[in-house]
């Protein structure tokens, strides 16, 4: 698996890698090309995993540097400081911070946007006084020369006392002598940008001989955050409370003045480096470019025809593969069946393969919106949207950033949650944790096109407003009101531990780098398949077993008991064995449990059969079609007109059809409100750090689910 | 450069709100409109503040509003930052 993106390094036949593989970290500020100089280092050779104990993604990646030598690329966050300000952004000060760790870095690449190479120098010049070995790699030099600005590398080189490789992410200009500076042994650079204040050495002398540290600097930074390095012991922790304490330290007022010290020197350095000749064409375009999509009635109108296109687009685009994909897993399962027989097989077919396919059919729309949702932020637009959308959102308790994770949402709850790190504060970030599972994700839509195709008729209003599309988008829309609305009640009821902040960078608009898109649309999806595929195969398997198996004789008892029925009405074989099949469920296991729960759901209008499938939806909502199909005998087939036609003719007690739609109406709701995920419980569990917020919210959605769905069973009926 | 200036607001960044009651700061600016950074009313939000370039002697200009008025986008060291109009005003400008 040495798969690399640069034609020039010839992969080797059965590498000879040497023991000791580099480990080399990638950091940079939020949109210096961070991201895009890791996929040219790596290409498809990355993997997703997790920083011990924390959530943050970690992305790691081997890259080819020559023939024989390969490295590991780990892609920190990125940061505008090493003075973290996010739970994000602590992961870099975990990994920087332990030298004795096994994962402390041999060698540090920093990105730099040419064009603001102020700012980014800013945490440079704080990695050079931990005196790790670093690289600058200067991205966009070219824009920034088209721009007028010009930098003179080797005095630039010079300042720094590190290589400076200029180059063009994006194109993956400078990527070749990058990798072969990483192949060289590199030195710390000696240069110093800060003084630490003299009044601090006994203080930090003691720091480091209780940690055995040779960097002062290092050493301040212990003082300075030590409650947020995970690594140390508790002792460690009290050991250092007393020493500052001690000490009189001030953390603010050094940071302050420290920052302040830092833009001095970069200021005096940049002098001699950089040149300036006016013209700022590209900056002007951009905002240009904002007074239109940021405009009080045009902004709001083109983010909301976007959204309109998006949502377009998951149902248009996505039918046609998903089409594919049931079909395959149908022809599969067919293909299995006919061949052999027997209750392992029933397993592998009814229970793992029908699984499977009720994960792999979701591929198609989740990879259309993170293709979406990855452009909007690549082009820039994304920071747009939250700026306009920022005071509204705080309104309801929320912030603007939120509007990423409440997007997301609607392909699944699962990486919108993640997405919701971003929001530095924590009561802005509980809020928008907590109702973005109201929004509808893309396992409740499988729920929603059955029950609406079976009693919405499909009728066109000026000849292209769909019927059944309104009332898809009805039920989207009351999933966000249902979602603003419970933020705004925690807005009252949650105390703020910190302020909340909004200042950040707003890039200038680029097109989106593709290669981007692609990964991010490859990573999602992976995600997704591996996160939720476990839960749903397993849900699927337990409920085969329960819906197959019954306590003692009963199911040779119903067996007969149906083919008396079916002797006296005089069946054929095919209308028997449904008979037989749809006794037997109900004295299942699955029955047995169905039943006991049915004076519960009987003022929502559902039976035990519609109970089962409830139950088994609180695993995975996506499990609902398939229950019915298999509670209605229908076989395993999980085509959606046959299901339909299927339901259209179960009766109830009168002999009416049992699906009306005041029936169908309450089984929506229920299922938009309802907290039928447990992917997502375990999600905002990690994120949170406690039970108390996935169980509250397991608690309000699905109460309010039971509220609202009897109030429209009742306005219906 | 600056440094002897630089000293003495540095003090200043710790200092009580209330003595620069009244005075200009980068939320009464018009569009289009610059100033130079005095120094930063807030401690905690300065840090943030100063690390994105919001360094006191700096040039800062109003770039735009959102379309409720708030946030606001600042043009500051050549690069644009958006913030809240509570943000932007503890960012005192000289007079």
């Amino acid at each position: 698996m040495t798969v690399t993106t640069q034609p020039e390094v010839i992969r080797p036949e059965k590498a000879t890698v040497s023991h000791t593989m580099a480990k080399i970290a990638l950091i940079g500020n939020p949109n210096s090309g961070k991201t895009s100089l890791f996929n040219q280092l790596t290409g498809l050779n990355q993997k997703v995993g997790n920083f011990p104990g924390v959530t943050v993604d970690k992305k790691t990646g081997y890259s080819q540097l020559t023939p024989g030598l390969r490295a590991e690329i780990i892609d920190l966050p990125g940061t505008y400081s090493l003075y973290p300000k996010s739970l994000d952004e602590r992961v870099i000060i975990d990994l920087l911070y332990d030298p004795a760790s096994k994962h402390y870095p041999d060698l540090v690449i920093v990105t730099a946007d040419a064009s603001n190479l102020k700012r980014n120098l800013l945490l440079f010049t704080q990695l050079v006084d931990l005196k790790i070995p670093s690289v600058l790699a200067l991205n966009m030099v070219d824009v920034a020369e088209k721009e007028g600005v010009k930098i003179d590398i080797p005095a630039l080189q010079r300042e720094l006392g590190v290589p400076v490789i200029p180059m063009n992410a994006r194109k993956g200009i400078g990527v070749a002598a990058l990798k072969i500076v990483m192949t060289q042994q590199l030195e710390p650079s000696s240069a110093s940008f800060f003084e630490i204040p003299v009044e601090l050495t006994p203080l930090l002398q003691s720091i480091k001989a209780r940690f055995s540290l040779t960097n002062d600097y290092l050493a301040l930074h212990y003082a300075h955050q030590y409650k947020n390095l995970r690594f140390l012991s508790e002792q460690d922790l009290t050991w250092l409370d007393k020493a500052i304490e001690e000490s009189s330290f001030k953390s603010n007022t050094l940071q302050a003045n420290e920052t302040i010290e830092r833009y001095t020197r970069i200021n005096e350095l940049l002098l001699d480096v950089v040149r300036v000749e006016k013209a700022t064409k590209d900056e002007k375009f951009s905002n240009r470019l904002d007074q239109v999509l940021t405009h009080k009635v045009f902004g709001y109108l083109i983010f909301f025809t976007i959204l309109f296109f998006i949502f377009q687009a998951i149902f248009e685009w996505a039918s046609y593969p998903m089409d594919l994909i049931d079909e395959g897993i149908a022809g599969l399962n067919g293909l299995i069946q006919s061949n052999f027989s027997g209750p392992l097989i029933n397993l592998l077919t009814e229970g793992v393969i029908a699984g499977l396919g009720g994960v792999l059919i979701f591929i198609p729309q989740i990879a259309i919106l993170f293709a979406f949702i990855a452009i909007l932020e690549e082009t820039g637009y994304m920071a747009r949207v939250t700026f306009m959308m920022d005071k509204i959102m705080r309104k309801f308790g929320l912030n603007g950033k939120s509007v990423v994770p409440l997007i997301s949402g609607v392909a699944c709850a699962v990486p919108a949650v993640m997405s919701a790190r971003t929001i530095e504060n924590w009561k802005d970030r509980m809020i928008t944790i907590f109702v973005t599972p109201l929004m509808s994700c893309s396992a409740r839509i499988p729920v929603y096109t059955v029950l609406i195709a079976l009693v919405v008729p499909e009728k066109y209003y000026l000849g292209f407003l769909n019927l059944q599309g309104l009332v898809l988008m009805g039920l989207y829309l009351i999933g966000f009101l249902a979602a603003i609305f419970s933020a705004l009640l925690l807005k009252v009821i949650l105390k703020a531990r910190e302020r909340s902040y909004f200042i950040m960078e707003f890039p200038v608009y680029k097109m989106p780098r593709w290669k981007n898109v692609g990964l991010t649309i490859i990573e999602k999806s992976k995600t997704f398949v591996l996160e939720a595929g476990k839960v749903i195969v397993a849900v699927s398997i337990i409920l085969w077993v329960l819906a197959s198996y019954g306590p003692g004789n009963n199911f040779e008892i119903a067996e007969q008991r149906a083919l008396a029925e079916a002797e006296q009405g005089s069946l054929n074989e095919v209308q028997t064995e449904n008979l037989v099949a749809s006794h037997q469920l109900e004295s299942s296991y699955a029955g047995i449990i169905g039943r006991t729960m049915e004076p519960v759901i009987k003022p929502l209008g559902y039976d035990w059969k519609i109970g089962i499938a409830l139950l088994t939806s609180f695993a995975a909502r996506e499990v609902f079609v398939g229950t019915m199909s298999t509670i209605y005998s229908i076989g395993d087939e999980e085509n959606v007109s046959t299901i339909k036609e299927k339901l259209t003719t179960v009766k109830d007690d009168k002999g009416e059809p049992f699906f009306t739609p005041a029936r169908s109406f309450s089984l929506m709701i229920f299922y938009l409100f309802a907290m039928q995920c447990v992917s997502t419980l375990a999600i905002v569990r990690r994120e949170t750090k406690s039970w108390m917020w996935p169980l509250a919210q397991l608690l309000y959605m699905t109460g309010l689910a039971y509220v609202m769905a009897y109030i429209t069973y009742t306005i219906f009926s | 450069m600056f440094i002897n200036s630089l000293n003495k607001e540095r003090q200043e960044v710790q200092h009580k709100p209330e003595e620069h009651k009244g005075r200009r700061s980068v939320r009464d600016l018009k569009i289009g409109e610059g100033g130079i950074i005095c120094c930063l009313q807030d401690p905690e939000m300065g840090l943030k503040l100063l690390e994105m370039g919001c360094i006191p002697g700096t040039e800062v200009k109003l770039n735009s509003r959102a379309p409720f008025g708030d946030p606001i986008t600042i043009i500051v060291n050549d690069y644009t930052l958006s913030l809240r109009l509570d943000e932007a005003e503890t960012i005192l400008l000289k007079q």
